[in-house]
């Protein structure tokens, strides 16, 4: 009885990786709040995290004609050239093949999210099925999301085992696991999920917080469990697991305390984009806004971004 | 587990390099100093009777910032002198009349707060980081929290009525001037008593400035007293005939030496005195929140800090995760110009200071520990030390025995419960201890038989005006804080 008892098994699982205090972990990530980034140090961050971004857009009315300006805002955030292209735009499959036209061959790459993204409430078969349709399109990384019901119902191996098929399905592509924090609810379940994913996982994989499709995405504090978890099992197995923080993060100042985490928790080796992103869309007009900002001295009025009301 | 990754594992290591360097983030509030302060007796700023002055000097870069008079014997005196009077009318006020004073003195404190911070952290080198998220915030907290207490005493001691003393002498130590201040003034005021002050000599400018608050507040003239100087002054303040009471905050020896002056008095004590808590981690703890606070329990405040948990007691099991999670953190610790907003660790107080900690470090490598310190740069002028680990300590070395009141850590191990217990409790002092542990029995259990006044659970450094604070053993007797804190400063009729 007691191998079938769902808690069981979450305390031995966390008997294994270790738990997490709430109130200790949220008094960690309020240091991160006070640092005071200025002058050349802050106008490096922000070209970072421009270079961290996936730019993505995950919307019933995404179109050809809509990724076609993604794609553009994502080659060339802003008219200064200094600034970086973003790492990658992210897509939802149908339009993998319509992005791969407009940054195919440049340093920006094309993501998919896949598996019956948000809710991952389809059949395996067709959820596999979608990720080798996404790849086959061009995707150059793949945006999964974890069995959440599987995972709450304390079937750790289930849910391991799909994570590990659509590891094996992405082919050559990179793979990014998304935990769907706020559907776990506690610290101590998103670093069980971390371990449960990064197991599985190889060098250039991800680990990703949120579909931003569910009330609470990123935060500094589930950025943190993630980011310590990605740590102790690079320290203990020598494999780097990146970590992408999705959804919620709007404005440089955010995105500046994420990384000073990433920077005192993971150090240098993981400030870059091939090891920490940032999935966001709102995001790269401010990072861009507050380069401006420092560049002139003052801050340009909002016609002066490509930027409309709900897209590029 | 394939084998090949435990292969990679051997090699894997942290960066914490400087490929994102941050540019200096000075606080540049004006501290408003003067260059020279009187002695602040009946409520203005007098000359002392000694007409001498000494300097007191910024650690961070051994420059002075203002000269300080310096009390003798009829300077103490006058401020005795000048509180006795102010005793009648002070005392008879209404609670609420009290009160207001007190608020008063919260809210002209928390409206100048970037400028107390500011001189704060010059005058004793703590970061601005710390003065200004914690210890101006704090005084403030203590302010208001004893201004509700005015009107309200007759509900302190149900059935009886709680009266003031008299004049009490007080002597605050330089970690935490202000706050130590507020601690003290806060229940005395309250509570109707009239109050004598001694800073500490290396850190006398922000009870000065906070002279100027209470001028701004128009506090009743001789409510309040501060007289400076070194030791000397101290003894004066404590020994002095009129005193109803004497309030001390500092180093257990100092303590004695008081407590035998006054042998044979009638004099209340108070005493707050040294520490060597220890911060006790199971092998159940989360360990990165563990870390997190035994970092916080021995670098606050550079480690200047009585409570500070600066013996760590880890269980076996995990004794070496806790330890090198430990050397990782502390890697990324900035050291330096305490001004700056990033900064974790500023300046040791004094020359006097730096060199005792130098002493005890060096006694430890020389009675076998292991001494771990991260390559940190250090400012070239001014009184700096790394932050430092010590491994391989036993009971019976000094450093685990002597509170070195600095930014080094000594690590035991433990193997039961009962060890712990009997180790942490090994140890003249009893001020405070933390648990860490994922179980809540366990907490329990170590909060009886710890015999510390404050036993912090799965955390560690946490204050509030209403918790009373104080120490078992040597570590002194008597509470601030709290309504324990407040009955303190009142005789009960």
């Amino acid at each position: 009885m007691l191998q079938r008892n769902p808690l069981a098994a979450h305390a031995r699982l966390l008997d294994q990786v270790g738990t997490v205090d709430q109130v200790g972990i949220e008094e960690r990530v309020a240091k991160f709040a006070t640092r005071s980034i200025k002058k050349a140090s802050k106008v490096w961050g922000l070209k970072l995290a421009v270079s961290m971004t996936d730019l993505t857009t995950l919307e019933g009315k995404d179109t050809p004609g809509k990724i076609e300006s993604l794609c553009r805002k994502a080659l060339r955030p802003h008219d200064d050239p200094s600034i970086p292209a973003v790492a990658a735009v992210c897509v939802y499959p149908s339009m993998v093949r319509h992005a791969k036209r407009h940054v195919g061959g440049t340093s920006v790459r094309v993501a998919s999210v896949a598996t019956a993204f948000p809710s991952g409430q389809a059949r395996f078969r067709t959820r596999l099925a979608e990720v080798r349709g996404a790849v086959a399109d061009g995707a150059d990384e793949v945006d999964m999301v974890i069995n959440r019901g599987a995972f709450l119902a304390g079937e750790f191996q289930r849910v391991q085992d799909e994570i590990a098929a659509v590891a094996e399905a992405r082919g050559d592509a990179a793979l990014k696991v998304i935990l769907e924090v706020s559907e776990l609810e506690t610290f101590d379940s998103i670093r069980a999920a971390s371990f449960l994913a990064m197991r599985v996982l190889r060098p250039g994989d991800f680990i990703k917080t949120s579909t931003g499709k569910t009330s609470l995405n990123a935060t500094l504090g589930n950025n943190q469990v993630m980011i310590e978890a990605i740590r102790d099992f690079y320290l203990d197995t020598g494999i780097p697991i990146g970590m992408k923080p999705a959804g919620g993060i709007r404005t440089a100042k955010q995105a500046l305390q994420f990384l000073i985490a990433v920077k005192e928790t993971l150090g240098d080796a993981w400030l870059t984009n091939r090891r920490y992103r940032f999935g966001a869309s709102s995001l790269l007009n401010d990072l861009v806004r507050q380069i401006e900002k420092e560049r002139t001295g003052a801050y340009q009025a909002p016609y002066y971004f490509s930027e409309a009301a709900e897209s590029y | 587990m394939p084998r090949n990754r435990r292969n990679r594992a051997g090699r894997a290591g942290l960066i914490f390099g400087d490929l994102w360097e941050f540019d200096p983030a000075p606080e540049t509030a004006d501290p408003k100093l003067k260059p020279r302060y009187g002695l602040f007796i009946n409520g203005s700023f007098v000359r002392p009777r000694t007409g001498r002055h000494f300097d007191s000097v910024n650690p961070a870069n051994e420059r002075k910032l203002a000269e300080i008079a310096l009390a003798g014997p009829a300077d103490v005196d006058a401020a005795y002198q000048a509180a006795s009077r102010a005793f009648r009318g002070w005392s008879a006020l209404p609670g609420r009349e009290r009160g207001k004073y007190l608020f008063r003195i919260a809210r002209l404190l928390q409206d100048r707060a970037r400028e107390f911070a500011v001189a704060e952290t010059m005058d004793g080198g703590k970061p601005i980081r710390e003065s200004r998220d914690f210890d101006v915030p704090m005084a403030a907290a203590h302010f208001f929290y004893h201004a509700g207490w005015a009107d309200k005493l007759e509900y302190v001691a149900p059935g009886r009525r709680a009266a003031p003393l008299g004049v009490v002498g007080q002597v605050i130590p330089w970690n935490f001037p202000l706050l130590m201040l507020a601690w003290k003034l806060g229940p005395a005021l309250a509570m109707g008593n009239c109050v004598v002050l001694k800073p500490a000599e290396t850190t006398s400018i922000t009870a000065l400035k906070l002279a100027e608050i209470l001028q701004d507040a128009e506090l009743p003239p001789g409510v309040v007293n501060f007289v400076t100087g070194a030791g000397e002054t101290g003894a004066l303040v404590m020994g002095h005939p009129s005193a109803a009471k004497v309030a001390f905050t500092g180093s257990t020896e100092v303590g004695k030496a008081i407590m035998r002056q006054l042998a044979g008095t009638d004099r209340r004590m108070t005493m707050e005195l040294g520490g060597k808590a220890a911060n006790i981690v199971f092998d159940d703890a989360p360990i990165d929140q563990a870390v997190e606070g035994i970092v916080n329990g021995i670098f606050f405040n550079q480690g200047h800090v009585c409570c500070a948990g600066s013996r760590l007691l880890v269980h076996e099991p995990v004794a070496e995760r806790v330890v090198s999670k430990l050397k990782n953190r502390i890697r990324v610790l900035r050291v330096g110009d305490p001004l700056d907003k990033n900064t974790d660790l500023g300046a040791i107080n004094s020359r006097a200071q730096l060199d005792k900690i130098t002493r005890l470090v060096a006694s430890g490598v020389r009675e076998g520990a292991v001494k771990f310190q991260p390559p940190c740069p250090l400012p070239e002028k001014g009184f700096y030390f790394p932050p430092t680990l010590f491994t391989k300590v036993t009971q019976s070395h000094r450093i685990a025995r002597e509170e070195i009141f600095g930014p080094v850590l000594s690590i035991l191990t433990f193997r039961t419960v009962d060890e712990a217990i009997e180790k942490a409790n090994n140890t003249p002092y009893g001020l405070s201890a933390g648990v860490w542990t994922d179980k809540g029995s366990r907490i329990l259990r170590m909060s009886t038989e710890l015999k510390a006044g404050v036993v912090w659970a799965n955390t560690f450094n946490k204050f509030d005006p209403s918790s009373p604070f104080g120490g078992y053993k040597e570590s002194g007797f008597g509470r601030e804080g709290g309504r324990q804190g407040l009955l303190d400063y009142a005789r009960l009729e």
